[in-house]
């Protein structure tokens, strides 16, 4: 069933959306969007570096995205711009750096849309070895962690005062984000990732009534929306990563039509 | 002297402060909490109450000074003000099990000992604020902590709601033997059933019991003349010294008393010691 380029796109496809979903959810809770392409954006440097210093790419990018992440923490300390502005500044600037060093690899030649925009239909069994291998590992430390983890989020004053640490929840999860986007991105690209982790949780939201129905339900989204694109993308012959976007974007977009007022959330109206 | 129930010691602060990046925080905290006993702290925004509050929790060690606690101490938190975030689909069952597992019964109970059984399947954005605040009650209380930390517990409440409230902290004080730490900034906070009072201001300005508290000179100083009337204590109150230096009494070294100073027990009866 692998054997064909269509079937291993799909399956990896599936499989990153396993993953995007949950932690998607994370990166809407704690409104961590910008954060999330900022990383994405330092991919593209994690690439050129990767190469230059002849290491994995996988691992550079992971490397590059924890290193932005870590530098963010830093410059958040100094207490001078605020954290959008400190986002803005990371962001581009990686992204530029990442661009004119790329090049500078005259010696090799560079997919450079392939890696903006990801080349799903290029997908090889090695990476769906490393998507579900690393997705499996993504997943099991969400698991093992969910509890301090959305503590942290809905109050980390409340969890550290009740013996969690959400600092350190605070790190785990920009590593995991890192995590995701170094698997991610040969599949949907730099610039594309981040919409794979909130549009499908965006769309979870109205459907949810806990987050972890919230967390399931934007992976089942996100991986209909890998089917739907994939499937879209072949028969007009549109480009597969952006595709898969737009399928998540028009789920999104019909979610907004179903009602849900009232549908969770309700009060017993009779005497407890 | 009144004798509440004395149990054994939760948490002990001695001489506690905490500086950070040169700047002193709070300094010199004497504070003792035990089982069944109420403490408020009190006094100005930027006074070290949450610094304290921290202290005496753990989550900030002191720098200098020493703070104790019972081994395995079990805390539970009611915060000043939690903004859930509609993005958020939360419960408030799913709310009780935030830090720890329970049972529905366990979750049913204490939802029930706060009169917010009925809101069990709510969603939290929903609820009014004084269902919130109790909600939070039993989230805090479902842990059975040794000490319950309440930071402005009745911020946004209305007033009805305010004495429904510390209804319930005095409830929950003789029914669980918690030992019970209050923030506030806002002088109308101050229970009559508090045991001591801790005035602060970058220091311990004065302590004792609300109505000792209410009478010090030191606390008149810190607020004004006229916050001691507004200080929620059953009684009548027309013998306080009025103060002529007015309520701003901001940074350290300017305060009337001199440095160093030795600083008035007001109660005949200090559990802080």
């Amino acid at each position: 069933m692998l054997g064909d380029f269509f079937s291993r796109a799909l399956v990896a496809g599936v499989g990153l959306a396993a993953v995007t979903g949950p932690l998607g959810c994370f990166v809407v809770w704690r409104r961590m969007a910008y954060f999330g392409d900022t990383m994405a954006h330092s991919a593209l440097l994690g690439v050129a570096i990767s190469i230059l210093l002849s290491i994995n790419m996988t691992l550079g990018v992971f490397a590059v995205a924890a290193l932005v992440a870590g530098a963010l923490l830093l410059l958040q300390r100094q207490n001078t711009l605020s954290t959008d502005a400190l986002l803005g500044i990371l962001s581009h600037s990686s992204l530029a750096v990442g661009l004119v060093l790329v090049g500078f690899l005259t010696q090799v030649r560079i997919d450079l849309m392939g890696f903006l925009f990801g080349d799903i239909l290029a997908v090889s069994m090695e990476d769906i070895y490393i998507i579900y291998g690393g997705g499996i590992a993504i997943l099991a430390i969400l698991a093992i962690n969910w509890r301090p983890l959305l503590a942290a989020t809905v109050s980390p004053e409340l969890a550290e005062a009740e013996g969690l640490k959400p600092e350190v929840s605070r790190i785990l999860l920009m590593l995991l984000m890192a995590s995701v986007i170094a698997i991610a991105m040969k599949l949907v690209g730099v610039l594309l990732i981040t919409s794979l982790l909130i549009i499908p949780a965006a769309t979870a939201r109205r459907l949810s009534a806990t987050p972890e129905i919230m967390a399931l339900v934007a992976a089942v989204l996100g991986a209909a929306s890998v089917v739907a694109g994939l499937y879209g993308s072949l028969t007009w012959d549109t480009a597969s990563g952006p595709s898969i976007v737009v399928a998540a974007l028009l789920i999104f977009l019909v979610s907004l039509t179903v009602p849900t007022a009232r549908l969770f959330g309700r009060r017993e109206s009779h005497g407890a | 002297m009144d004798m509440r129930m004395k149990g054994e010691t939760l948490i002990t602060l001695t001489n506690a402060g905490v500086k950070s990046g040169g700047r002193v925080l709070v300094e010199g905290v004497d504070l003792s909490i035990a089982r069944g006993e109420i403490v408020t702290l009190i006094g100005p925004n930027g006074s070290g109450k949450s610094t304290t509050a921290k202290m005496a929790t753990g989550v900030l060690k002191p720098s200098t000074g020493t703070v104790s606690r019972k081994p395995g101490l079990k805390i539970g938190y009611v915060p000043q003000k939690l903004s859930i975030d509609w993005t958020l689909p939360l419960t408030v069952e799913r709310l009780m099990t935030l830090t720890g597992r329970f049972s529905r019964l366990e979750i049913e109970n204490a939802l029930a000992a706060v009169g917010a059984g009925r809101l069990l399947h709510a969603a939290v954005q929903e609820l009014s604020g004084g269902e919130f605040q109790r909600v939070l009650f039993a989230r805090a209380m479902i842990r059975k902590p040794d000490l319950l930390v309440l930071d402005e517990p009745v911020q946004g409440v209305d007033f009805s709601g305010e004495v429904a409230l510390y209804e319930l902290v005095r409830q929950i004080r003789d029914t669980t033997q918690a030992g019970i730490l209050m923030i506030s900034h806002d002088l109308h906070v101050v229970m009559a059933e508090t045991d001591t009072v801790i005035c602060l201001n970058g220091h311990v300005c004065c302590r004792g019991t609300p109505a000792a508290v209410k009478r010090s000179p030191e606390y008149l100083a810190l607020f004004g003349a006229r916050a001691a009337d507004t200080l929620a204590i059953y009684e009548h109150h027309h013998d306080h010294e009025h103060h002529d230096d007015g309520c701003l009494v901001g940074k350290h070294g300017e305060h009337e008393h001199p440095h160093g100073h030795v600083h008035h027990d007001h109660s005949e009866h200090d559990h802080a010691r």
